[in-house]
């Protein structure tokens, strides 16, 4: 029997029920609102009431209105066809819905129940299996979609019986299982996940140990991110969180992107759904809309949803990563998530933390970035999910309760500047303030000893440190005037210039320049840092700033042409006689 | 709005706030509107047989022993065609003496448009303002702000885009206007002979402050009429949202919630997000443009009401007035239109990018020199060359007074261009030098 309750109160989403049954912390239930049935999850409970937050308005809804608790939490559908859908927050399919409007209570379906997928067998009768071990494949796009025995399955199954290959839709029992007890389980193609729960179903969770290439130098040379590690983007609006999250979308090397638009604006939502489907992705030569799925709680639409749609977002990249897949998740905002805890929390009347917030935001924030890594599965695959959120600081000011609580979780930190945004120096994450604990990991050291260069890490140190002295020779030029300072001030200053124009800044709208990989990162790193390792001399500051001006400019052409054609190599040995002319 | 027959009447109040009124009353629905001794008051929390109502007129005046009657359904706009050359106050009802609109009753703040139901947005909303067209061009289905000093002509420059702006529908949703404003508006939209196109919901300063709460929805449920079911192209003006967003903070202070940054209401965010993404494209042709004005404190756009509308709309447009020339400018720096790339260059000249990049760029060269100066440095020949473009520029492009075609913006960058600098200064592509340099 299922519990059910009456509304006894309500402020805008928040509605109190008094239940005649129990009830979980996080149940869902639904409110009837004279027919229409309304999505509620269960927050609080005290004695008999329970707090629910409504992921609908609740517009027009009374006291003594009727609720039905369903005795789960709130779950993620996951099969095949997940890549290239776009949902709300609930998971609901936001391409099936027919009005212009979206109406409360209409839920669709995230699956396509009648698409035929192409099932391979895995696994054969007699196998020992247990949750999420792989029982046959379908090709999803081109990725290998693996069906796996359900996470939620406890103990030891054997398998009894697996479907021979051929076409069948998602809901086909395509083995069946017998448990310990001897009973036989059927197995489709879905299954079900309560997203506020991690899935597990794997053997260990390694320290991330290589590096997720993004095509962005100011990450991947100065401040790259582990596959399977957490990053996150802080930023005054207009400094270009969301170019930056999309540049990294469209040419992160992962088999999976989920994108999780938290509390945004929609017309970004319409960019991603106009422009990827268009876009091909660099790695694979396939469309980019085939390996991503969108997740879209856009600001106007209802708030509790919006802290569903992250856990939504993480749920579905952890369960490609149980087929040894890498996943990449990027959340924006994040920002937005601990707005719609803080205007739940306010009207459940909590004490709250520091700016209202929460107090337990902090022990919220850093569980949900814990769900990223790599992991070994069971059968000694390798999966990760990599996490970047943007987090949008009130004010533009980073001591604030997201931005610190953040701080906190992530091991990889892009600090927009407004000053560089200002001053159009593209993208503008802070090459001081910014930093990659991964750099300080022996692993991806070893790794980058291997894959790039043996001492790399040394020579990434050395561009910041001369990044670091350039600044600093340019408050002393802005103080004692151009005049006022020796030479060698303006030589660092310029030297720093150089690194900044040539490596950090990056032209995202250049086809070419946008996408830049290691190889190519290493390459152009080098000459920068060949350079900066001469004396420089000149006659008076005039001639320093013309010289690195002009060096500048032919790197810059150097950056937007194709890597080692022969355009290229035609400024890259000009760049270098002009370097070796100068002196004589 | 009329009291439906064999309403339940209550008499009795257990608490009086400034802004809200509690009492025990069965069977009232959520957002449901009520009257309070004739006040128009909406439920805003119910607790057991305690109801909360948000009396818009404000508490002044009124007994613990006043009637109260609930009407049983949330606040409603009559939507007709009829709404055209029309002025309402904050409820609908209209306040230049014509008759009531008849039409189809509609509930205001309805549902999100469906994202997947959108369109990029790509048409393009000409100004005859430079300091917009050329640097922040706006494009239908955009929604951007002016941010502006209260002593900036801020309604002054938004009637003028409006009336220039080539769209069906002009719908002004005016908050705390002070009467004078309102009746600039009002002449300047006679005046311009434009009075059928225009739809005006006004709250001016002698009204109630909660009244403007309303004022958004009204607006934007008629917007919705005209661009949804009409198919037209609709321009909404919304002046001053500062002031909309104080009137949110008095009720949630009068409700006891926890203020968060600069005592705002933690919900600010959402409830400004929930009026500026009503901008849209929609996929039939018609759509919804919003161009708002957030009155700024001393340029202080940190603030909650600055920095939550700066993430929510698509850009910002920033008034200043410029000590060189003595002139109101758009701010070549701080103002920003993020979907100005969807239609330069392929709605306007193929120069446009170039041009407006190199001559932001300039204009930035001159404001170091003028930093130089300010500091005793010594200028050099082109120091002084930028100074003196940087003067005809403001002039000639940035002021708010300019009203010229793009092309014609394009042509005096070009002029100012050659006058001022050597083609290699400008950074422009080889082949837009060869074909407009003057």
């Amino acid at each position: 029997m299922k519990t059910t309750g009456t509304v006894t109160g309500i402020v805008s989403n928040l509605v109190t029920i008094r239940v005649d049954g129990p009830v979980a912390e996080n149940e869902i239930c639904f409110i009837d609102l004279h027919g229409v049935k309304m999505m509620a999850e269960v927050i609080k409970v005290n004695g008999d009431l329970a707090q629910v937050q409504v992921f609908e308005s609740t517009r027009g809804l009374k006291n003594g209105d009727k609720a039905e608790f369903e005795g789960r939490m709130l779950e993620a559908t996951l099969g095949p066809g997940l890549l290239s859908s776009v949902y709300d927050g609930l998971q609901n399919d936001l391409t099936t819905m027919e009005n212009v409007f979206l109406q409360r209570g209409e839920y669709t379906d995230p699956l396509d129940r009648k698409k035929l997928w192409e099932f391979t067998p895995l696994a054969k009768a007699g196998d020992k299996v247990i949750a999420a071990d792989w029982l046959g494949e379908v090709k999803e796009g081109w990725l290998p979609h693996k069906i796996m025995v359900p996470f939620s399955f406890k103990g030891e199954f054997t398998v009894k019986s697996v479907i021979e290959a051929g076409s069948y839709n998602v809901d086909t029992v395509i083995a069946t299982l017998i448990n310990e007890e001897g009973a036989e389980v059927p197995v489709t193609m879905t299954q079900k996940w309560p997203v506020k729960v991690a899935i597990k179903g794997y053997k260990e969770k390694p320290r991330p140990n290589r590096i997720m290439e993004t095509g962005v130098r100011v990450i991947d040379t100065l401040n790259p991110i582990a596959e399977g590690g957490t990053g996150f983007i802080p930023g005054p609006f207009g400094c270009g969180k969301t170019v930056l999250q999309h540049a990294i979308a469209k040419q992160g090397d992962a088999d999976v992107i989920v994108m999780a638009a938290c509390g945004e604006r929609a017309n970004e939502v319409v960019e991603i759904f106009t422009e990827f489907p268009e876009l091909i992705d660099p790695h694979t030569g396939r469309h980019l809309m085939e390996r991503t799925t969108i997740i879209c709680n856009t600001s106007n639409m209802p708030v509790a949803a919006r802290e569903a749609s992250v856990y939504t977002a993480m749920t579905i990249c952890e369960y490609y990563r149980a087929m040894g897949l890498k996943c990449l998740l990027l959340a924006d905002s994040t920002s937005r998530w601990a707005q719609a805890l803080r205007e739940m929390s306010n009207r459940m009347e909590e004490l709250p933390g520091a700016d209202a917030f929460p107090v337990d935001l902090s022990a919220i924030i850093s569980n949900f970035y814990a769900r990223a890594g790599m992991v070994v599965l069971n059968n000694g695959n390798t999966g990760a999910v990599t996490f970047i959120g943007t987090v949008s600081p009130a004010g533009g000011n980073l001591k604030e309760p997201v931005t610190e609580s953040t701080k906190k979780a992530a091991r990889c930190f892009y600090a927009l500047e407004q000053n560089r945004a200002d001053q159009k120096r593209y993208p503008a994450v802070s090459p001081l303030d910014s930093y990659s604990k991964y750099l300080e990991y022996p692993e991806i050291e070893h790794y980058l000893d291997e894959t790039i260069e043996k001492g790399w890490v040394e020579k990434v140190k050395k561009a910041k440190n001369i990044i670091r002295r350039g600044k600093e020779a340019a408050e002393q030029i802005n103080i004692l005037g151009d005049d006022g300072v020796p030479m060698s001030y303006h030589v660092s200053f310029w030297k720093s210039e150089l690194v900044d124009f040539v490596i950090l800044q990056q032209d995202g709208f250049d086809p070419v320049d946008s996408l830049c990989p290691l190889e190519r990162q290493k390459f152009m790193l080098d000459m920068i840092l060949d350079i900066c390792d001469k004396d420089f001399d000149f006659e008076d500051y005039e001639r320093c700033r013309d010289f690195f001006k002009e060096l500048i400019n032919m790197f810059r052409q150097m950056n937007y042409s194709e890597f080692m054609s022969e355009n290229f190599e035609k400024y890259r040995k000009s760049t270098l006689k002009f370097v070796e002319d100068y002196g004589n | 709005m009329a009291t439906k027959a064999f309403q339940k009447i209550y008499t009795r109040l257990e608490a009086i706030t400034k802004a809200t009124v509690s009492l025990r009353a069965k069977g009232v629905s959520n957002d449901e509107l009520a009257t309070v001794s004739g006040r128009l008051a909406q439920v805003v929390r119910t607790k057991g047989d305690m109801v909360t109502l948000q009396v818009f007129a404000g508490t002044e005046g009124i007994p613990t022993d006043s009637e109260v009657t609930f009407l049983g359904e949330p606040p409603t706009l009559k939507v007709s065609d009829q709404l055209s050359g029309r002025f309402f106050n904050a409820y609908g009802d209209p306040i230049d003496g014509g008759p009531e609109i008849d039409g189809e009753i509609r509930q205001i703040g309805g549902p999100s448009v469906n994202p997947y139901k959108r369109r990029q947005p790509s048409e393009l909303i000409p100004t005859g303002i430079a300091g917009i067209d050329l640097n922040n061009t706006i494009v239908s289905g955009q929604k951007i702000p002016f941010f502006a000093d209260p002593d900036q002509p801020y309604n002054q420059v938004m009637a003028d885009v409006a009336l220039r702006a080539d769209v069906d529908k002009i719908i002004l949703g005016g908050m705390g206007l002070t009467n004078d404003d309102y009746l600039f508006f009002r002449h300047a939209f006679e005046g311009a002979g434009a009075l059928e196109k225009i739809i005006c919901f006004v709250n001016t300063t002698e009204n109630p402050p909660v009244e403007r709460l309303l004022i958004p929805d009204m607006a934007l449920t008629a917007a919705e009429y005209f661009a949804v079911d009409k198919n037209e192209k609709v321009l909404v003006l919304l002046t001053d949202m500062t002031l909309y967003a104080d009137a949110l903070s008095i009720v949630s202070n009068r409700m006891d919630q926890i203020p968060s940054k600069d005592s705002m209401p933690g919900s600010l965010y959402s409830d400004l997000a929930k009026i500026y993404e009503k901008a849209v494209q929609l996929p039939t042709g018609g759509s919804i443009t919003i161009i708002a004005v957030t009155t700024l404190n001393d340029g202080d756009i940190t603030h909650a009401i600055p920095d939550n509308t700066g993430y929510i709309t698509e850009g910002q447009l920033f008034l200043r007035a410029d000590s060189d020339t003595g002139k109101v400018i758009i701010d070549p720096f701080r103002s920003l239109s993020r979907l100005k790339q969807l239609v330069q260059n392929k709605k306007t000249r193929e120069d446009h990018s170039q041009v407006m990049n190199a001559s932001v760029r300039l204009y930035a060269d001159a404001q170091n020199a003028k930093t130089k100066l300010e500091n005793g440095f010594d200028l050099s020949d082109y120091d002084h060359r930028c100074l003196a473009y940087a003067k005809e520029y403001a002039t000639r492009l940035l002021s708010i007074d300019v009203n010229i075609k793009i092309d014609e913006m394009l042509d005096t960058a070009w002029e100012l261009f050659s006058k001022y600098f050597s083609k290699a200064e400008t950074g422009i592509k080889q082949a837009l030098i060869d074909k407009y340099w003057k």
